[in-house]
């Protein structure tokens, strides 16, 4: 029992800077760049640790609590999903909607934060973040529901269990749909390209990046950390999705299951690379279209 | 016998104003005598449903009644008990907030009325959830229809005020009509006004049904019924907003579901209808919510969201009594019951939490406040957890009771045919009611607690006394109990499940299991968070001094350029703009150096002001003009009135 | 072989979704011609190989992949136009009522009397919901061009349908299906090109001065 919570929180707390480290690497070579080492995000999480902090006269407790919720959900929402064929730790029937309400606290509390600033700039990116997702959350409820139609539980690690090599056989149209939407809304949540920028601090059209302008120090290390950790997390599902290997021997799981995250984030880095930023106004169609693919999918199912 | 206490609690409450009545205008004597009275009745009560649920069996009295139409009955059973407990706790906390808020020597005019109607809402109330005889229900209705409506119209020299009293009397009094129909019919199928045991009605009972959706689909406000509820809640003083919707909206839900308990067999397209009621409350209540820029309609409109989950959860139920699907009944009303408990603690939180706002600033405009969590710490604290619990986020009680309903709609998803399955399309309509929920969320908390003031009012607002924090704080402890214990409940609620449809016992205790780790998880998330925050808050005790804000580069920034709680939500009210209909003026920038703009926009009742108003108005039009025709003076076309009157009679008369 | 038409199936309802969803009209041209190039597929992968098939699937793709599209986008520098610009009702509720269509096409195909071996299969459903959508895109846009889009489309759900009779039909009515087509998307060209002189838009609701 504690051993696989141990090895599944170090994979997660000691991998997940590599993510964005690859993608900006990828996007680097793209640019016909050298690029920033790998490791760059540890160095940089590292150096903001060491940090003092800088608050404005404005903010209260709220202000502070936004990083500490954003660090936090991501980890605990590690321990309900599978990674690859390593099981779940925590896993009980309905766990899909913990997981999906665990992180509605932390948009919560990161726009809140956003707004404590007193910044009207921060308070745009706020408004931004609650709004897609609110276009979002039906994508993931659909999705959800498809992965459940074809299991045979309600908790994530059934959902993402090993019938999936099979379904694939089967059903292979729904899951690939499935798939899409995921894959969209991973790049929503985690504000990347054609969404959000999240290079651009200083832009107007960006949401993520301007909730979080005014933390300092190890807050903002905690932000950046929080959301290589989501990025990881959301990953998964995608990379078990895609990759629903058994093998039975807990090195090649890992492997495959590392593998599958680092390709994604390979795959990420391309997608950023030759799309361009959608318009604001059509962030909104986009993922309203999404959605109706998810419909699609289920509709699929049903039959 | 439990049910004796019960009838003390509401005889306690009924008269607790009376006193008041008698005593002093400007003493405060009356005040704490009526609250005291209230609370009494409240232990009372409490011991009353306790000691009935511990018994296990319901407790009933009888007796004869000179009035026509069967016994005077009373009974408490586990479905009543669920909406009595909240209703005690919450009436003693209002009665305790009210001290603070309305005190007698700053009322002298209203705030006796005021204590006495409070005080007779809750002990009718009390009659009508326990009531077994159609009239003495419709007794407890009308006395109940009646407190609010004056406790609405408290401030009756604001023409707002009146104006949503008078829309409040007339909605209420259209619904009351449907409920005589239906409990004439209802007795027409039985034989009596005695309310028959559950499950021994085996008629079709179409009619009855359409009747009490529309009767009791009124009082709680399901979506084209809701007209009434913004403006009522908005002009109440703050804690009779909160036990009017907290508490006295759920006996709709209560009456729907007393009714259909009745019955043997439920078509299926009853649970459709409540369904797609509810989906439609709950999406459109929350956008209206969010295009509301006076805090307490507001709060009003998610009450209106929140009865769409509840009805989301009714919806399933019958379903799953039509299709038998015991778990979907189970999981579907568990989760709708608790969503009662919980709405009914966290709205009142949400409401009182407003009160101290209003109190503070004198005003209910939201792009009024700004920056209030550094003056009244305590109430932004209250107003924060509520906004969490509201928005079912974990670890607070509104997660665990839209966890339940999820968890009975996700019962159809393996292997049910193609229209059972349909069930399924509410689960993304509830997560997108959430998604939107923590939207408005987030706009009120922050524009109202967070940021800089944005008026003089709210530059010297000042904490609320002692007595409204108390109750705020009762509030939130039980809220946080529930979701941190949930497995508490769960007794109550399948025995209510039972009391209200005869499901197989075997697959009670399964599905209800998960909650003691869902609870479990609201634990490990809190000490986590508790743990982290507390290291964060250590490491920036040396801090340097704090800077101001960064200015966006312009050179004098001022509160004003803050985001407002119309621009926050005006990306999703324009997205809803199919159903909002908002209006907006001004607002257009011309030119290299545009002179000073003003910019405002509206959103009036879709319902309420662009279909009902304009077509009663129309029809009032019609018949004055017809009226102009036929009432005209001339005697001669009187006369003619009369000969036509006569023959109508004659031929109508004849054989 | 079954995958391969499921697939292409699929592929056919997310151009419909696409096709609504795009303002472009370029972009909405090429979808529509990679939808006739998938059709053209289907004869194929249902039937074999024959004399037959191999003559509906050329000339499907030279008609609907090749030469109906090269000649919209010729119409298209010709009156130089890119994007439609307003519809009559916007992108987002346009993409949720052909959802709704295509929804309605799966549970409505359901019902329907098939023979037992299209039970279960995509064509049936696909070919409803391509209708329906080509009907969307022929109501709500103003556009011309749009329109002719539309009308190819329905066509294409009709074709999809087709293909399941295509063995009991002979090549003949096949043959008179595509030219018609055909005359029609050429009146529709010099239509397009005599409202272009006329009125110097594209815009069919200035026809509506035309009514008296």
């Amino acid at each position: 029992m504690l051993l696989p919570l141990l090895l599944h929180l170090l994979l997660l707390l000691f991998f997940a800077p590599l993510m964005p480290g690859v993608i900006t690497k990828t996007k680097a070579w793209f640019a016909g760049r050298v690029g920033a080492p790998l490791l760059q995000p540890y160095w940089d999480l590292l150096r903001l640790w060491k940090k003092g902090f800088v608050f404005s006269r404005t903010t209260t407790w709220v202000f502070r609590a936004g990083p500490v919720v954003g660090l936090v959900i991501p980890i605990l929402a590690s321990l309900l999903i599978p990674f690859g064929a390593m099981p779940a730790p925590f896993s009980f029937s309905g766990d899909l909607i913990l997981f999906v309400y665990l992180f509605g606290l932390a948009r919560f509390f990161t726009a809140a934060a956003a707004l404590d600033t007193g910044s009207s700039f921060e308070g745009m990116g706020a408004v931004r973040e609650v709004t897609f997702s609110c276009l979002a959350e039906p994508t993931v409820l659909f999705a959800l529901i498809v992965l459940a139609r074809l299991s045979d539980g309600l908790a994530l690690q059934n959902l993402f269990g090993r019938h999936l090599a099979q379904a694939w056989l089967t059903m292979s149209a729904p899951l690939g749909l499935v798939v899409v939407c995921l894959l969209i809304v991973m790049l929503v949540e985690n504000s990347r390209i054609p969404f959000d920028d999240p290079n651009t601090h200083l832009e107007l059209t960006m949401i993520h990046e301007v909730m979080v302008l005014d933390h300092s120090g190890p807050a903002l290390g905690m932000i950046l950390y929080g959301s290589a950790l989501k990025l990881m997390v959301m990953g998964a599902l995608v990379v078990r999705l895609t990759l629903p290997f058994d093998t039975g021997m807990l090195w090649l799981d890992l492997l495959i299951f590392l593998g599958g995250e680092l390709l994604l984030a390979i795959l990420i880095g391309v997608i950023e690379s030759i799309m361009a930023r959608l318009r604001m106004p059509r962030i909104p169609q986009m993922l309203i279209g999404t959605t109706l693919l998810s419909v699609f999918a289920l509709v699929l199912t049903l039959r | 016998m439990p049910i004796l206490w019960i009838g003390i609690a509401s005889l306690l409450f009924g008269l607790s104003g009376v006193p008041g009545l008698c005593l002093r205008r400007n003493g405060g004597g009356g005040a704490l005598l009526s609250s005291l009275m209230v609370l009494a009745g409240s232990i009372s009560g409490s011991f009353g449903v306790i000691r009935a649920l511990q018994s296990g069996s319901s407790s009933a009295w009888q007796s004869p009644w000179s009035v026509p139409g069967g016994r005077l009955a009373l009974e408490i059973d586990p479905l009543s008990s669920v909406f009595l407990l909240p209703l005690f706790l919450v009436f003693a906390l209002g009665a305790l907030y009210g001290h603070g808020y309305w005190p007698q020597r700053d009322h002298p005019e209203s705030g006796r009325g005021l204590r006495f109607n409070y005080g007779l809402l809750a002990g009718s109330m009390v009659l009508l959830l326990v009531a077994r005889n159609g009239v003495l229900f419709l007794l407890g209705w009308e006395l109940m229809a009646l407190a609010g409506f004056f406790l609405i119209t408290t401030e009756q020299e604001n023409s707002d005020a009146r104006r949503a009293g008078f829309i409040y009397l007339c909605a209420t009094h259209t619904g009351t009509l449907a409920l005589f129909a239906m409990f004439s019919l209802l007795g027409a199928e039985t034989g009596s006004l005695a309310f028959p045991l559950a499950g021994t009605l085996a008629t079709s009972g179409t009619a009855i049904f359409l009747l009490a959706l529309g009767g009791f689909g009124v009082k709680a406000g399901i979506m084209p019924l809701h007209i009434w509820l913004p403006g009522a809640h908005a002009a109440a003083p703050s804690h009779a907003s909160a036990v009017l919707s907290g508490i006295m909206i759920k006996t709709g839900i209560y009456g729907l579901l007393r009714v259909t308990s009745f019955f043997t067999e439920i078509p299926p397209w009853w649970g459709w209808t409540v369904l797609i009621l509810g989906a439609i409350s709950g999406i459109f209540g929350v956008a209206f919510a969010i295009a509301q820029h006076d805090i307490k309609r507001l709060l009003a409109y998610h009450s209106v969201e929140n009865i769409g989950i509840i009805a989301l959860g009714v919806g399933g139920a019958l379903l799953g009594r039509s299709y038998h699907i015991p778990q979907l009944v189970l999981l579907g009303l568990a989760g709708a019951l608790l969503h009662v408990i919980n709405h009914g603690l966290f709205k009142s939180l949400l409401f009182f939490s407003a009160g101290a706002l209003i109190h503070a600033t004198g005003t209910r405009e939201i792009d009024q406040y700004g920056g209030l969590l550094r003056r009244l710490p305590w109430s932004g604290l209250f107003f924060l957890g509520g906004a969490v619990a509201i928005c079912g986020l974990p670890p607070f009680n509104g997660f665990i009771s839209e966890w339940l309903i999820y968890l009975g709609l996700f019962q159809t998803v393996q292997g049910s045919p193609l229209p059972v399955s349909l069930i399924l399309l509410a689960i993304p309509t509830l997560a997108m009611i959430g998604a939107l929920a923590v939207a408005c969320f987030v706009k009120v908390f922050g524009v109202t607690f967070l940021g800089e003031p944005r008026s003089e009012q709210s530059l010297h607002g000042h904490e609320a006394p002692k007595s409204m924090l108390l109750g705020m704080a009762g509030l939130l402890v039980s809220c946080a109990w529930i979701g941190l214990f949930p497995t508490s409940l769960a007794p109550l609620l399948s025995s209510a499940v039972l009391s209200w449809s005869s499901i197989p016992t075997a697959s009670l205790s399964g599905p209800l299991s998960p909650l003691l780790l869902v609870g479990v998880c609201g634990w490990v998330l809190l000490s986590c968070l508790a743990l982290v925050g507390f290291w964060l808050w250590r490491r920036s005790q040396n801090a340097p001094d704090p800077v101001s804000t960064w200015g966006c580069g312009f050179s004098f920034p001022s509160p004003r350029m803050q985001y407002t709680a119309s621009s926050f939500g005006d990306f999703l009210v324009r997205l809803f703009r199919f159903g909002l209909w908002s209006e907006r003026h001004g607002g257009r920038v011309e030119g290299v150096f545009p002179a000073a703009r003003e910019f405002s926009s509206h959103t009036p009742d879709t319902v309420l002001d662009r279909l009902l108003l304009p077509s009663t108005s129309g029809a009032a039009w019609l018949f004055q003009r017809i009226r102009g025709l036929v009432h005209n003076g001339r005697v001669g076309l009187y006369l003619l009135y009369v000969l036509l009157a006569v023959v109508v009679l004659l031929t109508a008369t004849l054989p | 072989m079954d995958h391969l038409s499921n697939f292409c199936l699929l592929a056919v309802v997310l151009i419909n979704f696409y096709c609504l969803g795009s303002a472009r009209l370029g972009a909405c041209i090429q979808a529509v011609a990679l939808q006739g190039a998938l059709l053209a597929l289907l004869p194929l992968t249902e039937h074999g190989l024959s004399g037959h098939t191999l003559f509906l699937a050329l000339a499907a793709l030279a008609m609907k992949g090749g030469f109906i599209p090269w000649m919209l986008f010729r119409a298209i520098r010709e009156v130089r136009i890119k994007r439609e610009v307003e519809p009559l009702i916007g992108y987002v509720p346009t993409l949720i009522l052909g959802a709704l269509t295509t929804v309605a096409a799966f549970i409505f195909a359901d019902y329907l009397p098939l023979l037992p071996e299209h039970l279960g299969c995509l064509f049936i459903p696909v070919s409803l919901a391509t209708l329906g959508t080509g009907f969307l895109l022929l109501i709500t846009r103003r556009k011309a061009i749009t329109q002719v889009l539309g009308y190819l489309m329905l066509e294409n759900g009709i074709f999809i349908f087709g293909i399941l009779l295509s063995e009991a039909m002979p090549l003949m009515v096949e043959a008179g299906v595509l030219l018609d087509l055909l005359v029609g998307v050429f009146v529709m060209g010099i239509v397009l090109n005599q409202i272009n002189r006329e009125f110097s838009s594209l815009n069919t609701e200035r026809l509506s001065a035309l009514r008296e």
